[in-house]
């Protein structure tokens, strides 16, 4: 191994780390309401798909950047309140199997809304930030995605502070560590539950618009939640740190396994690749990344 | 939230022996007498291959209480299967080839069923997954599956079982109405046999299970096995019967939610689910579409209608599982008592 | 299965569900079912293909009264772009009369239709994509992959990348990484790229991008690795913008990407912004309106109001002149169709018959008001394709310029291999080689 090229592997690395990041932002939504919930939300990229398409039609129609931003917000509080009053509230107690098909049916109501309200052309998205390549040391570095890290990394900060620091984000650990004794102390569930959906329509709304800029607005956005599951799998599906740590596994191991491993299978390996990840992990470890007492995986 | 589908009803009865024969007659008889092509090719044919994918995903999740959202791989390695043992091995009858893909399917689903040994619930579903993206993608990287055919889409042998072939929209549904009709007899005495019983057990109290000395980890990959065997078969029928044309692509993830959908909606743990499942996921958005199409077609164009029902589609769904999340077997059984009320009050 | 047919006319006559309610069947009509898709994800494709196709046919029906006054209609079936609901959507439209020709721009609807299409005896038209052994019309009557097939465009882009080079000679010692879509059809070339580099002595490495390819770091840092002259771009959807926004975040030159026919549209482009300046890709149909029958179709049906895009700014983009290009095609088939058979209502075989004539050189094309949209075509009962020429336009972030002449590709090369194939495919189905004479008749 002598002829080895460091400097290439640490530049795939680098950029796998970065695209983990990116998985990590879809994957906090979907751990925002499984928390609280117990709801695999698969309408997550729905919602991604909505926010974004939402934000760029605004833009093109001369709203300005913050205001558009503001009412994307406001539109995505109101779904995500919607969401919980209409069809998650009825199913309280019903078994999650139900649920999580419920929140099927929900995709395809806000993709056929989405397309509705703002067509089906392909928008691309300028959030201002070149995507042009740094180089430290002979190593090439993408600025947006060190953009996207630090707006991740905002984010993740402002959710932990609001969790930790308000009274309604306290509400929202002690219904995530139990409901019932919630409820028994007198806490308000709708309100918490509001400010989850509100919460995750917020990092809908950032991953939608980091993503779209990345990719273009267009309807495959809501296939993105596709790269967050294996994610959700390998940090559990109610942990933040998980998620984090978790985006951060996948998009490394998922790249370097596509470079040097997938030539000898002919490539393309990385639509399964971080689900076998995912899967390995546990099986050595089931008690998953933060050993959680963790009923679902044995 | 110890198990997915906690306290479901069990519902192992066929509708009578009597009604069960009138079924088949009709069947057997009188549709292909009246059926015209587009009946058999868009609504029966789908509709026949999509009941059998279901019931085999019951027996899983209705009855053993694993979760999979891979269920087009399985029928994806049906459909493959069955069209390589058929070009490859000489001779083979068509039916042997149809039940070593079944067999293809099952050692597939075997191995896709691992992870049920030490996952539960949405991890479980999350990673058979995986099944569907290796399937999919094994499937187009290797040509010889498709017989290096240049462009990977390859076409459905003729049906024919014993020198008789079944050729035309009547000869296949035929053809998938007696797979269907044999499986669906299977299945039903799988489930009222002690393997069935044990099934149960596993899905509804794992510990219990072992304490009354059920092989739990045994009895998890025989589900697995069972059900990927009925889905593969599912696989063929659709390839061979139904579209006449195998390419992976058409087994995706949106085809593995449309199995559970018709598991779901028909009923979980029931035989009967799967049919009601099924007819409602195919006939119900091609009467909606149709009703669109007439009512509005002149104002709107396809697309917006097409959205409109994606929309409607979606409400209704959830509607549906909050009114009557036992599936629409509950919903026939209630009727039917009610029906059998009021005959006897008057 | 004497028995079942015998009581089809009573089975008909029962009417049982599903029947669709026909249009009162008049005198001289021609049909066309479109299984359309203006949802899902590959809307932003259909919509301007479908779009330029019912412009045209509603030009032709306004400004000329129909063709030799026979009037075009047509119908829509969303299909989303699923196999299953084309096939539902070709059960549904097959029964109405006078069905001309169907074309779904989909290759996998197109692979379900092939053995219905040919029971029916109606043409199957897959313009510039589907099956390239189907260009064999000695085994596939019916079928006509219009313009160009996935090989002829492969020749067409090693040609134009060798013209870069100033000669097919030049192309020794180059390199050129083809980046394909992880499905039979990103596939379906990988065997002709790895022809033409053995012949011209360039330098190949093809590289697969998982589906839907919204994540293209690892295969971008490995093309980065191998430093080549030309990537060629083999994308569909959502591929192409991620691979021109990761090829300038690993800093590969974008004017030495080229894309192919499914790469080669403004929503490929638009999505990627900024990074898309300067990209190139092949096309058999310049874009743009400033073609004389597409400002009649601005004039005639837009100012009018009765135009088909939604958008008006997508007037002239590479999907709409598609969809015009192959409504002209179409309707070319059945003019010269007529010319044979009466100046009626024709049946499928019939205007099969007329694309197998379907002849218009380049003093034809300007005739019908396409000077520049397209070059020309040549289809022949045996060759289906046609001999389309390719040219290759430039975005240059707004729009897309022609930057080439008009480009053969080595039909001579594939036709050999394409004749393997089908061979192949009529041994495997025990289907008999059509000759001359046979495709001389036609059945009413």
């Amino acid at each position: 191994m002598s002829d080895f090229d460091w400097l290439f592997f640490i530049e795939v690395l680098v950029g796998g780390l970065l695209s983990g990041v990116m998985y990590s932002l879809v994957a906090i939504g979907f751990v925002l309401i499984y928390k609280t919930s117990g709801v695999l939300n698969f309408a997550q990229g729905a919602m991604l798909l909505f926010a974004a398409l939402t934000f760029v039609s605004l833009t093109e129609r001369g709203v300005p950047f913050a205001l558009a931003f503001a009412i994307t917000f406001a539109i995505m509080v109101v779904i995500g309140i919607a969401i919980e009053r209409t069809v998650l509230r009825p199913l309280t107690n019903k078994p999650p199997i139900t649920l999580f098909m419920a929140t099927l049916g929900l995709s395809y109501v806000i993709e056929g809304a989405a397309q509705l309200i703002w067509g089906t052309q392909v928008h691309g998205l300028d959030l201002g930030i070149e995507d042009l390549p740094f180089d430290v040391g002979g190593v090439f570095i993408s600025q947006f995605d060190i953009f996207a890290a630090v707006v991740a990394a905002g984010m993740v900060a402002a959710l932990s502070a609001f969790f930790r620091y308000t009274r309604i984000g306290l509400g929202f650990r002690a219904v995530a560590d139990d409901q019932f004794a919630a409820l028994a102390i007198g806490l308000r569930l709708p309100w918490i539950w509001a400010t989850v959906w509100a919460a995750a329509g917020l990092v809908a709304l950032v991953a939608g618009l980091l993503w779209g800029a990345r990719v273009g607005v267009q309807f495959s956005l809501s296939l993105i939640v596709l790269k967050a599951l294996p994610v959700l799998v390998l940090g559990g599906f109610d942990s933040i740190l998980g998620a984090i740590v978790g985006g951060l596994l996948i998009g490394a191991t998922e790249k370097l396994a596509e470079v040097y491993i997938g030539e000898y299978f002919g490539g393309g390996i990385e639509g399964w690749f971080a689900y076998v990840v995912a899967l390995a992990f546990l099986l050595v470890r089931p008690s998953g990344l933060f050993g959680q007492k963790l009923v679902e995986r044995v | 939230m110890s198990v997915l589908t906690a306290d479901l009803p069990v519902s192992r009865s066929l509708p009578g022996w009597a009604g069960t024969a009138a079924l088949l007659a009709v069947a057997y008889v009188a549709v292909p007498i009246f059926g015209t092509s587009y009946l058999f090719e868009a609504i029966l044919l789908p509709f026949l291959a999509l009941s059998l994918a279901g019931l085999g995903l019951n027996i899983l999740t209705g009855y053993a209480g694993q979760v999979s959202l891979g269920s087009a791989a399985f029928m994806a390695v049906g459909a493959f299967a069955a069209f390589n043992f058929n070009l490859r091995v000489e001779s083979l009858p068509l039916i042997a080839s149809i039940a070593l893909a079944g067999f293809a399917a099952a050692a597939i689903g075997l191995v896709f069923g691992l992870p049920s040994l030490r996952l539960k619930g949405f991890y479980l579903a999350v990673s058979t997954l995986a099944a569907q993206f290796f399937v999919q993608w094994a499937l187009t990287k290797f040509s010889w599956f498709s017989n290096d055919s240049a462009s990977g889409v390859i076409d459905a042998p003729p049906l024919s079982i014993a020198g008789v072939a079944f050729e035309g929209p009547v000869g296949r549904y035929l053809f998938s109405l007696t797979v269907v009709t044999v499986l669906t007899f299977l299945a039903y005495r799988l489930v009222i046999s002690q393997t069935g019983r044990n099934f149960i057990a596993v899905r509804d109290n794992e510990t219990a299970a072992r304490i009354i000395g059920v092989p739990v980890l045994k009895t998890k990959l025989l589900a697995f096995a069972i059900s990927s065997f009925i889905i593969g078969v599912a696989g063929v029928l659709w390839a061979f019967a139904y579209l006449r044309t195998v390419e992976p692509a058409g087994f995706n993830l949106d085809r593995s939610f449309q199995i559970l959908f018709i598991v779901i909606i028909g009923g979980l743990a029931s035989i009967r689910g799967a049919f009601f499942g099924a007819a409602l996921i195919v006939v119900f958005p091609l009467v909606l579409s149709r009703l669109g199409s007439f009512l509005l077609g002149d104002i709107f164009d396809s697309g917006v209608l097409d959205m409109s029902q994606r929309i409607v589609l979606g409400t209704l769904i959830i509607l549906f599982l909050i009114l009557e999340p036992d599936g629409l077997v509950a919903l026939w059984d209630r009727v039917r008592k009610r029906i059998g009320t009021g005959l006897r009050r008057s | 299965m004497t028995i079942f047919s015998k009581f089809k006319i009573a089975a008909l006559a029962a009417g049982i569900a599903f029947t669709v309610a026909l249009p009162a069947a008049q005198a001289d009509e021609q049909y066309f079912p479109l299984q359309s898709y203006r949802v899902g994800p590959y809307a932003a494709g259909g919509t301007g293909f479908f779009g330029g196709f019912i412009d045209y046919l509603n030009l032709i029906n306004t400004r000329d009264g129909g063709v030799n006054g026979v009037k075009l209609t047509w119908s829509e079936a969303e299909t989303q772009y699923e196999v299953e609901r084309g096939v539902e959507a070709y059960e549904r439209l097959k029964s109405n009369p006078n069905v001309a020709a169907w074309n779904p721009l989909s290759v996998g609807i197109a692979y379900a239709m092939i053995d219905r299409i040919t029971a029916d005896k109606v043409p199957l038209i897959t313009i510039n994509h589907g099956r390239t052994d189907s260009t064999d019309g000695r085994v596939f009557p019916y079928v006509f992959p219009l313009l160009l097939n996935p090989y002829s465009e492969t020749s067409g882009i090693v040609n134009y990348i060798a013209g870069k080079e100033g000669g097919l000679e030049n192309l020794k010692g180059k390199k050129i990484v083809v980046l394909y879509h992880g499905s039979p059809y990103g596939k379906e070339t990988i065997p002709i790229y790895e022809l033409l580099a053995q012949k011209y002595g360039f330098e190949l490495q093809q590289i697969e991008v998982p589906h839907p390819g919204n994540e293209q770091q690892s295969q971008w840092l490995t093309i980065r690795r191998a430093k080549p002259d030309y990537v060629v771009l083999r994308g569909w959807g959502v591929m192409n913008p991620v691979a021109l926004k990761t090829a300038a975040k690993t800093g590969f030159p974008v004017d030495h990407i080229i894309g192919n026919v499914w790469s080669n549209s403004e929503e490929d482009a638009i999505p990627a912004g900024e990074a898309a300046k300067g990209y190139t890709a092949i096309t058999t149909q310049a874009s743009g309106a400033e073609y004389p029958v597409v400002k009649e179709i601005v004039k005639t049906l837009y100012d009018a109001g009765k135009g088909n895009l939604e958008d008006k700014n997508r007037i002239g983009s590479v999907y709409h002149n598609l969809g015009i290009v192959n409504g002209i095609l179409n309707v070319e088939a059945i003019r010269i169709a007529q010319e044979k058979f009466g100046k009626r209502t024709l049946t499928g075989d019939e205007v099969r018959w007329g694309f197998e004539h379907l002849q218009l050189d380049p003093a034809r094309v300007e005739a019908l008001g396409a000077k520049g949209l397209f070059h020309s075509i040549n289809v022949t009962w045996d060759n289906h394709e046609g001999n389309g020429y390719v040219t290759f336009q430039q975005w240059d972030g707004k729009k897309w310029n022609v930057v080439s002449d008009w480009i053969a590709p080595d039909w001579a090369l594939l036709r050999p291999i394409i004749e393997k194939s089908s061979e192949a495919y009529a041994a495997e189905k025990g289907i008999k080689l059509r000759t001359a004479e046979d495709a001389e008749t036609a059945t009413n």
